[in-house]
């Protein structure tokens, strides 16, 4: 078996893999190597053609391939070394990785690695559909990959459960591609994707959105031919009575996506059981020394910008702990109050300022977000709209954390 | 005096912003956070507009497609027509990011330009 050392190694190269070995060289590490699966880097940046890509960070509208290309092209003049076609088949608390690649197993010892393994699809089976099991059943981004990748018209007839931001992009898509979307149908009372979103995707083209819907029943045999739209009661339930044929030749679902994190769990690296990903200080390092994680392995983002700004912070800590530079004193832990789904990082030092990434439980207005610490707050930031869709940030300064072991994060009435 | 509410388009942020407008005269504009949001706003009561984006078949590239989109917005109706037009379209790898594609489409004055790099396959 071939054995190599590296400084940091990168598992991943999208956006948050480019970002992190962009900053970790940056930063002083002298031998970086990016590992992707895939035959190209930019990872799922390659298949979303649309634009709305990079306006926090260029100050423009990109499309995905435009702004992996800006990362790709400072990755290829720094000459950070890739490999392609790699597998990463296991990572040891010791830092160890390996990797299938065409030149055969590869064993690499790395003084830091950062995880940017990105998400994947919630499928029909997570969500149990009942129904046949016939042709014309994609998820969002497999038909995304169909379409925009490939060229092939995936269908004519579409219904699409679930409006998160990939099924309400492909929404108009297919309906500018010559398909009739006929339904988007949502669980909850309120879409899970963007507003803007909603606007461009689905009001620009009259596509209907049925919220508090579902989708109970798929019928065909070797191809779909209908669905049966229900709606639910404040408990999910289907509502007896409620239920409406649609004749359809497709179904698609975009339902939700989750972080990839079997490398992390079998690394024996402490999950969030919330966020789907591990467990962070504000070092963006894991429960293990020496392991790092950003991007959507870390926790699903609804913005490839904060995607690349979180890779860059976990580049640059990797980066320092291969230097041995990183340590971590001091504990305050962040707890998960009423009203937030979660918060991270985990554990703060106190000692430096930080940004604290969170998402809320339901849409509210005038509200505020407090950070408790001994039912105190000791700092307030006030909202006119919050919204699970729209992932919120909040700089901490590091005197607001002063004399502070625990901080609970609560979202309260703003008035 | 009539109101409309909007969501902003232009960032991540989907300011909500409300107009007052008396027949074609905007009185006032509020709940927008940047100066981007009142020209969003001018323009989606006149003349809405967006980009369009899609992809063109592309001969001896490394892929099969390369993606494009227009260099500017275009006014909204023209959306579908836009893309049976582009899709008449086909490049030749090699294409860069940028290369333009179409000039001047249906006389918007929009370019439509590749939004990949393409390399040719390799024999």
């Amino acid at each position: 078996m071939i054995t190599k050392s590296v400084d940091v190694a990168i598992v991943g190269g999208g956006p948050a893999g480019l970002s992190a070995a962009l900053s970790a060289k940056k930063n002083g590490a002298g031998n970086v190597l990016i590992i992707e699966r895939g035959e190209n880097l930019g990872g799922i940046l390659n298949q979303c053609i649309h634009e709305g890509f990079g306006i926090e960070t260029f100050g423009e509208a990109l499309s995905g391939p435009e702004y992996m290309q800006r990362f790709i092209d400072q990755v290829e003049d720094g000459k950070i070394p890739y490999m392609l076609n790699s597998m990463v088949l296991e990572i040891t608390k010791e830092r160890k990785l390996l990797v299938a690649s065409r030149e055969g197993l590869i064993e690499i010892n790395a003084k830091a690695i950062v995880l940017c393994m990105g998400c994947r699809e919630r499928t029909r089976g997570q969500i149990c559909t009942p129904g046949t099991r016939p042709a014309g059943i994609y998820t969002a981004g497999a038909a995304q990959n169909f379409i925009n990748l490939k060229g092939y018209r995936i269908g004519e007839r579409v219904v699409i459960l679930g409006s998160g931001d990939i099924g309400l992009i492909m929404a108009r898509r297919l309906t500018l591609e010559g398909a009739k979307v006929l339904a988007v149908a949502e669980l909850m009372p309120y879409s899970s994707g963007l507003p803007r979103n909603m606007v461009q995707c689905l009001h620009d083209y009259e596509i209907p959105l049925y919220l508090s819907h579902t989708i109970t029943q798929i019928h065909g045999n070797k191809r779909v031919e209908a669905v049966t739209l229900a709606q639910v009661d404040e408990r999910f339930k289907p509502i007896p009575g409620s239920e409406k044929r649609i004749e359809c030749d497709t179904l698609l679902l975009s339902v939700g996506l989750i972080p990839e994190n079997e490398l992390t769990r079998n690394a024996g690296i402490a999950i969030d059981e919330v966020t789907g990903g591990a467990i962070i200080d504000e070092r963006m390092q894991t429960s293990v020394p020496g392991i790092f994680a950003c991007g959507n392995v870390l926790h699903v983002h609804d913005v490839v910008d904060y995607v690349s700004m979180e890779g860059d912070k976990a580049g640059k800590d990797a980066a320092e702990y291969s230097l041995g530079k990183a340590k971590m004193e001091g504990a305050i832990r962040v707890k998960v109050g009423p009203g937030v789904r979660y918060v991270l990082p985990q554990l703060l030092s106190g000692e430096e300022d930080v940004l604290l990434s969170m998402r809320v439980m339901a849409p509210a207005r005038n509200v505020k977000i407090a950070l408790l610490e001994g039912g105190q707050a000791v700092k307030t930031v006030m909202k006119p709209r919050v919204n699970p869709a729209e992932m919120i940030q909040i700089k901490v300064k590091k005197s607001e954390l002063s004399g502070c072991k625990e901080i609970t994060v609560t979202l309260q009435n703003g008035k | 005096m009539a109101s409309k509410r909007y969501v902003c388009i232009i960032c991540p942020n989907s300011c909500e912003i409300d107009v007052e407008y008396s027949g074609n005269v905007i009185q006032k504009i509020s709940g927008q956070t940047c100066k981007r949001g009142d020209e969003y706003v001018r323009k989606e009561m006149t003349a809405p507009e967006r980009g369009v984006t899609t992809s063109v078949p592309i001969r001896g590239g490394a892929i099969p497609l390369v993606s494009v989109r227009s260099s500017k917005t275009i006014p909204k109706e023209l959306l579908p027509k836009a893309i049976q037009e582009i899709s008449k379209a086909r490049a030749v790898a090699p294409v860069k990011i940028g290369d333009i594609l179409i000039k001047n489409l249906l006389g918007t004055g929009a370019d439509i330009i590749a939004t990949k790099n393409v390399p040719q396959r390799k024999a």
